[in-house]
């Protein structure tokens, strides 16, 4: 937020999937630009495309037409990480070896490695789980993994998409404030998708709000909100209510459409 | 609550408290106990009415001999140390060929599973010699490795080849899109595709193919050892065939059951070491 020049430019973004000679348009000239350090949720009904513009900027999928430019800053960093929708915490490594995965990748020694991963491990709540399989962990414990991974990997750009999903409430009010904990210490450009407006405006400098297929960006919302938050007093803010009622209007009609959409296919 | 419980309670109305004690009700007997004792007692009752009926001429001893008469040959074989060297040798046989056909199987079905062009090349060459019954090449074999050591390998070596090469494909293609692309994503080479998802991933299905390739390797090893051997488990039965002895032939087969539960033993510690993360799935 200190730096305001741009991060991310998309610029007529489309994509269409070929899918048993049916075309889909995924996502339809999307023009956006993402600040440098900023935090940016997107909100949009299922199938709206949000994950097609994650996978597009972190090279998992080629837009059909389009220009995406990523200014990087250190190329010595990798450019984006991940956190994936659903399950992606290797069952075959340990907790502290899949936080480390990235560092394997780049050929990073085994003993630095761990160091990092246990800095890491410490700051999410994982120590003293380092050394277990993932299999014996509850899912909330293994969003921090994947939460974990991302971070160490010291990305550019985080990309996260609906990494908190499939948590109960509980779970996922801790894992805010631990990700707001770690993100307010590294200022990482961030897109973070999600379906719940309450963590969009927790967590978001500006909300995306996208249209029911195909995607489009219907409007953005500003959340004017100062840092450092906490989650708790922020939700019983005056501020709080009114942004969730306007984001929830904008959001609703796309909502839906895309169940009367559904309703003739 | 039995049935007859449940219709009477249907029938009278009467509400039936169950009321737990704390200390779970102590079996008279141990219920694991007695299935061990059980796997223990019917195949010992098995040989003691094998016994008693060639003692008594109900089954012919020339054919199906005795268990005591099996023993009575066979522990001479095994302080002559005669059965073991058959053992050792067919077991080297088994353990060289096994080898010999697992680790290029394991390597090219990781490169099928993971690269759709070296899959779509190969397949149907998988495809058009997989169903050949192994014995039936075996002549050929002879013609091209001669009657020596190595045409017995191989002859193992192929047959646990193809159960192994399409067990770690299938393993490759089971793992779920989002590990690769993790992977990916974190911009991994090809090399460490194969290290760090595609071997790890498919190590369960590779373990699945390695023990279907460990049975083949037994059956293959006595069919081996007909043709053109001077030693090993599998010569000792075409052996006995051939001088009509009854026992030592039972001797060969009890010691190829007791290989073919060694192998699989020691597969299976193998498979609890390597893939520590699938433990407690069972
Ligand atoms: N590989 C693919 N092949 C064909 N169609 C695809 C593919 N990936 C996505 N789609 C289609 O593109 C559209 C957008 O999918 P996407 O996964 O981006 O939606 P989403 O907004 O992430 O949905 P959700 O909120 O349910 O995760 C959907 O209609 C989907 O069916
Ligand atoms: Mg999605």
């Amino acid at each position: 937020m200190v730096n305001p020049t741009e991060a991310i430019n998309l610029e007529n973004l489309t994509k269409v999937f070929y899918a048993r000679k049916k075309k889909i348009v995924a996502l339809e000239n999307i023009d956006l630009s993402v600040r440098e350090g900023e935090f940016l949720c997107i909100v949009g009904p299922s199938g709206c495309g949000k994950t097609t513009l994650l996978r597009i900027l972190a090279g998992l999928e080629k837009q059909t037409w389009g220009k995406v430019i990523i200014r990087s800053k250190n190329p010595e960093k990798p450019l984006t990480s991940m956190v994936f929708q659903g399950e992606s915490v290797f069952p075959w490594m340990t907790v502290a070896e899949n936080v480390a995965y990235s560092l394997r990748i780049r050929g990073i020694p085994k003993n630095e490695r761990r160091e990092i991963a246990d800095h890491y491990l410490k700051l999410m709540g994982l120590d003293g789980f380092a050394d277990t399989f993932p299999h014996q962990l509850s899912g909330g414990m293994k969003q921090r993994i994947n939460v974990a991974r991302a971070f160490v990997s010291d990305p550019e750009i985080l990309l996260m998409d609906e990494p908190f999903g499939a948590l109960d409430e509980q779970n996922r009010l801790i894992l805010q404030q631990e990700l707001l904990k770690i993100w307010e210490g590294s200022e990482k450009t961030t897109l973070f998708i999600t379906h719940s407006i309450d963590e969009a405006l927790v967590l978001a400098d500006r909300i995306i709000i996208m249209t029911a297929h195909p995607g489009r960006v219907k409007a953005i919302v500003p959340i004017d909100i100062p840092r450092p938050r906490d989650i708790l007093s922020l939700r019983s803010s005056p501020q709080f209510g009114a942004l969730f009622q306007e984001i929830w209007r904008l959001l609703q009609e796309e909502v839906l459409k895309a169940q009367s959409m559904e309703l003739k296919n | 609550m039995s049935l007859v419980e449940e219709t009477l309670q249907k029938q009278f109305g009467e509400i039936i408290v169950k009321e737990a004690k704390g200390e779970p009700k102590k079996a008279v007997f141990d219920k694991a106990l007695i299935l061990k004792v059980l796997a223990f007692l019917s195949p010992s009752l098995l040989l003691v009415l094998w016994e008693i009926f060639s003692r008594l001429g109900v089954v012919d001893i020339r054919l199906f001999s005795s268990p005591i008469m099996i023993f009575k040959t066979m522990v001479p074989m095994l302080y002559s140390g005669e059965l073991l060297y058959h053992t050792f040798i067919s077991a080297q046989r088994i353990v060289l060929g096994f080898l010999a056909g697992a680790v290029p199987g394991v390597i090219l079905g990781l490169s099928m599973g993971l690269f759709a062009p070296i899959r779509a090349s190969l397949m149907p060459m998988v495809s058009a010699t997989f169903p050949i019954p192994k014995l039936a090449i075996m002549p050929l074999i002879l013609i091209v490795f001669g009657l020596g050591e190595a045409s017995k390998i191989f002859t193992i070596a192929i047959g646990v080849f193809y159960l192994v090469l399409i067990n770690t494909m299938a393993g490759v293609l089971n793992i779920d899109d989002i590990y690769l692309d993790v992977a990916k994503n974190f911009g991994a080479s090809p090399f460490q595709f194969y290290t760090t998802v595609a071997f790890p991933g498919a190590l369960p299905m590779i373990f699945a193919g390695f023990k279907l390739g460990m049975g083949t390797a037994l059956l293959l090893i006595v069919a081996a050892e007909l043709s053109a051997a001077k030693a090993g488990v599998g010569w000792l039965v075409w052996r006995a065939y051939d001088m009509f002895d009854i026992e030592k032939m039972f001797v060969a087969l009890i010691t190829l059951a007791f290989l073919g539960y060694i192998f699989s033993y020691l597969l299976e510690i193998a498979e609890k070491v390597v893939i520590p993360w699938k433990n407690d799935r069972r």
